[in-house]
């Protein structure tokens, strides 16, 4: 858990232009409201005016399913409450729904993610905006109801953006972003954040106007819906080839409908960071770059984390400063696209990158260690990068043991790593 | 006024040329829900032998819209079209999902179960081959005892088939009925029935397979009337509860009910060639049993 309670304007956040206007920043503070990362997570759908809402209760999740169903049974929230009998049939019932042209919205944890994961491949293929949050839990087996980040890690090749939460203001501002670049580039947007650390934990968040928001997220205009009056065909089976239609117009083949979706990813990278820069202009909280750093640019030795425990990393980074140890952090905020041109500039100079995941892709190392080091091969980075394994299944995770892993990395010099380490038997 | 060859709309949205096997009922079928409907619809499908008649990138045969959806995902499909419908605000389309017997009584189940539970306002049609034919023909829940297939490929199937149209009666529907692809108007007369009525609408299509089954391409009508004589298929529809017989199956009942033999629809297929006489018998009892049940339900006395 934290040690500090974090008001999100004082998070020390570095990140292209973040300049924020003031006057903005004291009017937010003006909605400040105290609640846990499930009530920001419905509070964000809700002011993103969803149209159609599809969920199955899992735990850490279910409370999000609750404040939704609430928001639309008391006329709160116009919008269609679809209470499915599973997480497949919610994705599915988001895709469809898409495909006339309504915004959707579903939210999920752990196995429900793993049981939507053929609806997860279809709803990015069929390039559908559909916007979900993903209560980050372990996997079974064996049962385990607490956090990590094997769930969305593993859905990681699903063709889904990964935006991760580091705390509950940036899971609200996240998901009302979530659908203004889902909406431009037609690719599903998936919000990360930790179970029970920030779903179940109270903190202070500034929550915007239904004006403000409508005013930053204008209503869905899709580009194609299914009607008869304009006859339209959704997945059908395409063949490997490009092929001619009808009038004798070649047409895209799987491959070309596939490098679609990658250069979809690859273009969303400056559609976020607008985004970001947009949201920030309104609301005096800056998303102006892909991850936020506390203390990187002067540091030889760089903590890399993603979504709360990077918060932790920087407890960790306070208690080695205190020792005379100087240690920067970076949060990592969006995980696919991955921003690796980005990441290879600011970590360019540092000597030492240690890189805390609380996932594993099993026999190989940790995804964010894995992801980091292929953006760093070829850009000239001199870091050696280790990787630790933390926090499965709910495992606390102390700032202690985080510095006592840094402390061991630098000390082991130019060493390499043979494989990720575990803190596990401390 | 009733429906019949003369009056039927010529209007086609299921165009010539599609990629289904020769004799196929799916097609018969397929045409004539689409008129029934007057093309006013968006129509949801999952893997299945459908997803072939629809065509490939870029080309298709069916001037409908459609949402192709994985194989399990029918009924959610379903409901998510009507929901996005309602969202936007869109009150004049129906919603159909149209799937296999495997796509409904097996992976689909559950899908259907729960958007029938929540009396999701859309038609259902489950088109039944008894098999998976689209892969090539292995058994499915709705395949029947003794039929050879690619997984009972010795011995024929040993368990009777899923009574999925029970099944879903059981979720109070508003509107369940049986009907075959080889009795297109009754077929068309149920499906304009369904089209009117609010809330999830349910209804089997017989569908006879020439290559499924083994018989001739140019049986396959003759299979489905056989089949409706014989008793193995009965034709029926219930509304709001009500009970009743239609079509051949109402007048084979109010003149007695006396029905052909089985046999003569089981000879033709090759699938049932390993039937010995006894199973035969057994199958015979069967499906008079379960006739002379579904005539006292509708108010006939068996002679």
């Amino acid at each position: 858990m934290f040690k500090t309670v974090l008001v999100p304007n004082e998070v020390p956040v570095s990140a292209g232009n973040s300049k924020t206007p003031v006057e903005k920043q004291t009017l937010s503070k003006q909605n400040v409201k105290i609640i846990d990362g499930n009530q920001a997570a419905a509070l964000g759908a809700k002011l993103s005016r969803v149209q159609v809402i599809a969920a199955y209760p899992i735990t850490p999740q279910t409370p999000v399913t609750e404040g939704l169903s609430e928001f639309v049974e008391s006329g709160e929230l116009n919008a269609e409450y679809v209470a499915v009998e599973s997480e497949h049939s919610a994705m599915a019932v988001c895709t469809s729904a898409s495909m006339v042209g309504a915004r959707t919205f579903t939210a999920t944890s752990a196995h429900g993610l793993a049981y939507m994961h053929e609806m997860l491949h279809w709803a990015a293929g069929a390039r559908l905006p559909v916007v979900m949050a993903c209560v980050n839990r372990a996997i079974g087996a064996p049962w385990n109801i607490l956090n990590d980040q094997q769930d969305s890690i593993s859905q990681r090749d699903t063709g889904w953006i990964q935006l991760y939460a580091r705390n509950n203001q940036e899971i609200l501002d996240s998901i009302i972003q979530a659908y203004r670049i889902a909406e431009q580039v037609y690719v599903p947007v998936m919000v990360c954040y930790d179970g029970y650390l920030l779903s179940h934990a109270e903190m202070p968040v500034s929550v915007p106007t239904q004006d403000e928001v409508d005013a930053f997220l204008p209503a869905y205009k899709p580009h194609t819906v299914l009607d008869p009056a304009d006859i339209r065909n959704y997945n059908l089976v395409t063949l490997a080839n490009p092929r001619n239609n009808a009038e004798g117009v070649l047409c895209h083949g799987y491959m070309e409908i596939r490098q679609l979706l990658q250069e979809a990813l690859e273009k969303s990278l400056k559609v976020i960071l607008q985004t970001g820069r947009d949201y920030g202009t309104i609301y005096g909280r800056s998303y102006g770059n892909y991850f936020w750093v506390d203390g990187v640019k002067s540091a030889e030795t760089v903590i890399v984390a993603m979504g709360s425990l990077a918060m932790e990393a920087l407890v960790a980074a306070e208690m080695l400063r205190k020792e005379g140890q100087d240690a920067g952090v970076l949060g990592i905020r969006v995980f696919r696209p991955f921003p690796r041109e980005a990441l290879a500039r600011i970590l360019k100079n540092a000597k030492h990158i240690i890189v805390f995941d609380k996932d594993i892709s099993y026999g190989n190392e940790g995804a964010v260690c894995s992801e980091l080091k292929a953006a760093l091969y070829g850009t000239g980075a001199k870091a050696v990068v280790r990787n630790f394994i933390v926090g499965l299944g709910g495992r606390d995770v102390k700032a202690r043991e985080l510095a006592a892993a840094v402390k061991k990395s630098v000390k082991s010099g130019s060493t390499p790593q043979s494989h990720p380490e575990w803190l596990s038997r401390i | 006024m009733k429906t019949t060859a003369l009056n039927i709309t010529e209007k086609e949205f299921l165009l010539s040329g599609n990629r289904t096997c020769p004799g196929c009922s799916l097609s018969l079928a397929y045409r004539h829900i689409l008129k029934a409907l007057d093309g006013k619809a968006i129509v949801t499908v999952p893997a299945s032998c459908l997803t072939v008649l629809h065509g490939m990138y870029p080309v298709t045969s069916v001037l409908v819209p459609c949402v192709n959806t994985p194989f399990a995902s029918t009924g959610a499909s379903a409901a998510g079209l009507v929901a996005g419908l309602k969202a936007v605000g869109r009150k004049d389309l129906t919603v159909l999902a149209i799937a296999g017997d495997g796509g409904t009584h097996d992976i689909g189940i559950q899908a259907l179960s729960g958007a029938a539970e929540r009396q999701t306002d859309f038609l259902y049609i489950c088109y039944d081959n008894e098999g998976y034919m689209n892969t090539g023909n292995q058994r499915s829940s709705s395949t029947p005892p003794g039929a050879l297939s690619g997984t009972t490929p010795v011995v024929g199937k040993v368990q009777p088939q899923k009574d999925i149209t029970a099944i879903m009666e059981a979720h109070e529907l508003p509107y369940v009925a049986t009907a075959s692809a080889c009795h297109p108007l009754d077929l068309y007369e149920k499906v304009k029935k369904a089209r009117g009525i609010n809330g999830t609408r349910f209804m089997h299509v017989f569908v006879p397979c020439p290559p499924g089954w083994r018989f001739d391409f140019s049986d396959t009508v003759k299979i489905g009337r056989l089949a409706v004589e014989t008793g193995w298929v009965v034709l029926y529809e219930v509304e709001d509860g009500e009970f009743r017989l239609t079509d051949a199956s109402e007048s084979m009942a109010r003149k007695g009910g006396k029905l052909r033999p089985l046999v003569e629809y089981l000879s033709p297929q090759e699938r049932f060639r390993n039937l010995s006489g006894e199973q035969i018998e057994k199958m015979q009892a069967r499906v008079e049993k379960r006739w002379h049940k579904f005539m006292e339900r509708a108010g006939f006395k068996a002679k």
